[in-house]
């Protein structure tokens, strides 16, 4: 059976480029990057080539690249370091829509005693930025909004974000986990104080992540331990991860066009063809604002799981914001905080695309979804009522 | 991804009875699109009042699905009293076994089929004769302790994951946690735990049993304080044993032999048990 690969927003398949400067420094190579001597030394020196072009890749300088173990900790770096910094401060502002990283982090503060504010989003999964102007106080001490969506794969006008909340002079986060590398980041010329970025989105393995900190911005250490990452992140460096990031930076870079002309061509081409052929079928989120490789569709009457596991019997992989795929009970957040109806909430798929992907695997799925919704509303007592009801008018 | 037994996996890729049997003597419909999850099960019967034809229709993921066709594949052939006799764990033992988070697609297929022969004796029961506790997914009291009685649940979690019940917000976990404790005092009552049933032991079997209990149950205790203690004859129902170490001069000897070897012996071997020293 072969495998079609459409869930690139969960993770991504290593570059074979990225795997293969990796693997020396799993044998031979193995020095500590602080020793030394020269066998840490020539480690260090590939550590260095490793920030700089990751600095590269954001638009930033070497210095302000802190190497994380993934994005979920960056994320809590970012918020916590911060939070840490501001004591008397006790007021943090998000959005309803983060991934759990960021998410979960603002509700066990509210649990501390944080006032947490949750900016909310339009059916489209926009935000209103007045919402935003509003909410800012003396005391919020940080604001911190995700530059692209997961589920959805909506872009938040991150810029513009950082420039009312730049004007306050409050430290500004964003997690960019899936922007970067479809989205172009300089930080040389953004209103952004602090970035997320986890590999394995990118063609890096799992377990490597960063955060940009600007030059000048207060931060304390999340991970307190050694000298390492300038004291902004204690612990022996990763370093063969380190290294394969610092590749996949710059492959990202060198890719950002293809994303965005024929992964995007791709993604609208599924987009376009699945509304064609299946009936009652929704696009979630904005989608003149979306990142060019993410399409969330939702099938009425069906639930996610049982199209996730239908598709996956064909080597098919996406995935769900459905209730029954997480173990919770109720659908994805995000799409909660869109007011998607739960006609359409529990058979919501997303498919997210990489550079790997081809026009024959759209293809593929193109031919065999529309069966698989179809058997599945045939099985459903919700459809024929529609049916039913539709006759009638 | 779950991991769902081969059964369930063939029951959600090839499932049975799928439909609505025309002129049905019984329908039953349970769950909702909000819910995520819904069921409509319609049966008819024959001359002799067995279940004839029976078929679903169900929306929701792949256990609710392979549930739903396991029933109906189940109570085909049977009386409406036998097909009542039908529990979720049933269900969920002719699918191999469901994740616990998925049981609550178990108690849906029951809860379909009571709905269906309720509504064929004109007896169609409704929410309002119950509290709901849960608002998120409207789970009544009823519900909830039913569940907790035929699954032996004891925990908010598993109230949810066989119920929905406190899967959405949270707010009715005190409640729940209410409904835990009432419905477990009066399981307590109802039936007292039975005591572990003592077989007839030969000689041979008992003096095996009461060295293998003071080997795993009684010795290393003594041991931890510096004692211990050897098996010299066993005579009936009388244990002979010699108390070494710290235990052979410790004051309270008498006291570890009555209240702590005796108590155990007489818990894993035999009623009537006595333990009795030996000196040297």
């Amino acid at each position: 059976m072969k495998t079609v690969y459409v869930d690139n927003n969960a993770t991504t398949k290593v570059a074979p480029e990225v795997l293969e400067i990796m693997l020396p420094y799993f044998s031979e190579l193995y020095g500590n990057p602080s020793s030394m001597h020269f066998f840490g030394g020539q480690v260090q020196k590939k550590v260095n080539e490793a920030r700089e072009r990751t600095a590269d890749f954001l638009g930033a300088e070497p210095s302000e690249v802190v190497f994380t173990s993934c994005g979920t900790e960056s994320d809590n770096a970012a918020i916590l370091g911060t939070l840490d910094s501001y004591p008397e401060k006790r007021h943090l502002i998000t959005t309803r829509v983060e991934h759990p990283a960021v998410g979960n982090v603002c509700t066990y503060l509210g649990r501390k005693g944080y006032r947490v504010t949750e900016l909310s989003v339009d059916r489209e999964g926009r935000l209103d930025l007045d919402e935003l102007r509003e909410s800012i106080t003396d005391q919020t001490t940080m604001v911190t909004v995700m530059y692209a969506n997961n589920e959805t794969g909506v872009i938040f006008p991150i810029e513009e974000i950082g420039e009312i909340v730049k004007a306050k002079g409050i430290p500004f986060h964003t997690d960019a986990v899936q922007a970067a590398g479809k989205i172009p980041l300089n930080m040389k010329k953004s209103a952004i104080d602090m970035l997320s970025i986890s590999g394995h989105k990118l063609h890096a393995p799992k377990g490597i992540g960063v955060l940009y900190i600007r030059k000048g911005t207060k931060f304390s250490p999340f991970l307190i331990g050694g000298h390492q990452e300038k004291g902004r992140r204690g612990g022996t460096e990763n370093v063969p991860y380190i290294i394969g990031l610092g590749k996949a930076c710059e492959l990202a870079k060198k890719n950002l066009d293809q994303e965005n002309t024929q992964v995007k061509a791709l993604t609208d081409y599924l987009e376009a063809k699945l509304l064609e052929k299946i009936p009652n079928t929704l696009v979630n989120g904005d989608r003149k604002n979306r990142l060019p490789n993410t399409v969330s569709v939702s099938f009425e009457y069906v639930e996610g799981e049982s199209i996730l596991l239908l598709l996956s019997d064909l080597g098919i992989c996406a995935s769900s914001g459905s209730a029954c795929t997480s173990g919770s009970l109720e659908p994805s957040h995000v799409l909660r905080a869109m007011g998607v109806p739960f006609t359409a909430a529990h058979g919501s798929i997303r498919f997210s695309l990489s550079i790997y992907n081809t026009k024959e695997e759209m293809d593929y799925i193109i031919e065999h979804l529309p069966p698989i919704i179809q058997r599945l509303r045939d099985i459903s007592p919700f459809w024929k009522d529609y049916l039913r009801a539709q006759g009638k008018k | 991804m779950w991991d769902y037994t081969e059964k369930v996996k063939d029951h959600f890729l090839n499932p049975r009875n799928v439909g609505e049997v025309e002129n049905p003597d019984g329908v039953g419909e349970v769950g909702s699109l909000a819910c995520g999850d819904a069921l409509r099960l319609s049966f008819k019967l024959d001359e002799k009042k067995r279940i004839e034809d029976v078929k679903f229709k169900t929306f929701g993921c792949a256990s609710a699905i392979a549930s739903s066709s396991a029933l109906t594949e189940m109570i085909k052939g049977k009386t409406l009293e036998e097909a009542l006799k039908v529990s979720n764990r049933d269900i969920a033992e002719y699918l191999g076994g469901l994740p616990e988070e998925k049981m609550h697609c178990s108690v849906m297929g029951r809860e379909a089929l009571e709905a269906a022969i309720a509504n064929y004796r004109g007896q169609e029961v409704t929410k309002e004769d119950f509290e709901i506790i849960c608002k998120c997914f409207g789970v009544t009291d009823k519900e909830i302790e039913r569940a907790i009685r035929e699954n032996d649940l004891t925990t908010v979690e598993q109230v949810t994951y066989y119920t929905k019940a406190g899967g959405g917000c949270g707010q009715c976990h005190p409640k729940i946690e209410a409904i835990i404790e009432k419905v477990r005092k009066e399981m307590e009552k109802e039936a007292p735990p039975p005591k572990a049933e003592k077989r007839k032991l030969t000689n041979i079997q008992k003096i095996k049993l009461i060295e293998e209990t003071l080997g795993r149950e009684i010795i290393p205790a003594l041991k931890a304080d510096g004692g211990d203690l050897d098996l010299i004859d066993v005579e009936g129902n009388k244990v002979l044993v010699a108390l070494r170490g710290k235990c052979s001069f410790c004051p309270s000897s008498e006291f570890t032999l009555k209240q702590y070897v005796e108590t155990k012996l007489r818990e894993f071997v035999s009623d009537d048990i006595e333990v009795e020293e030996v000196r040297p």
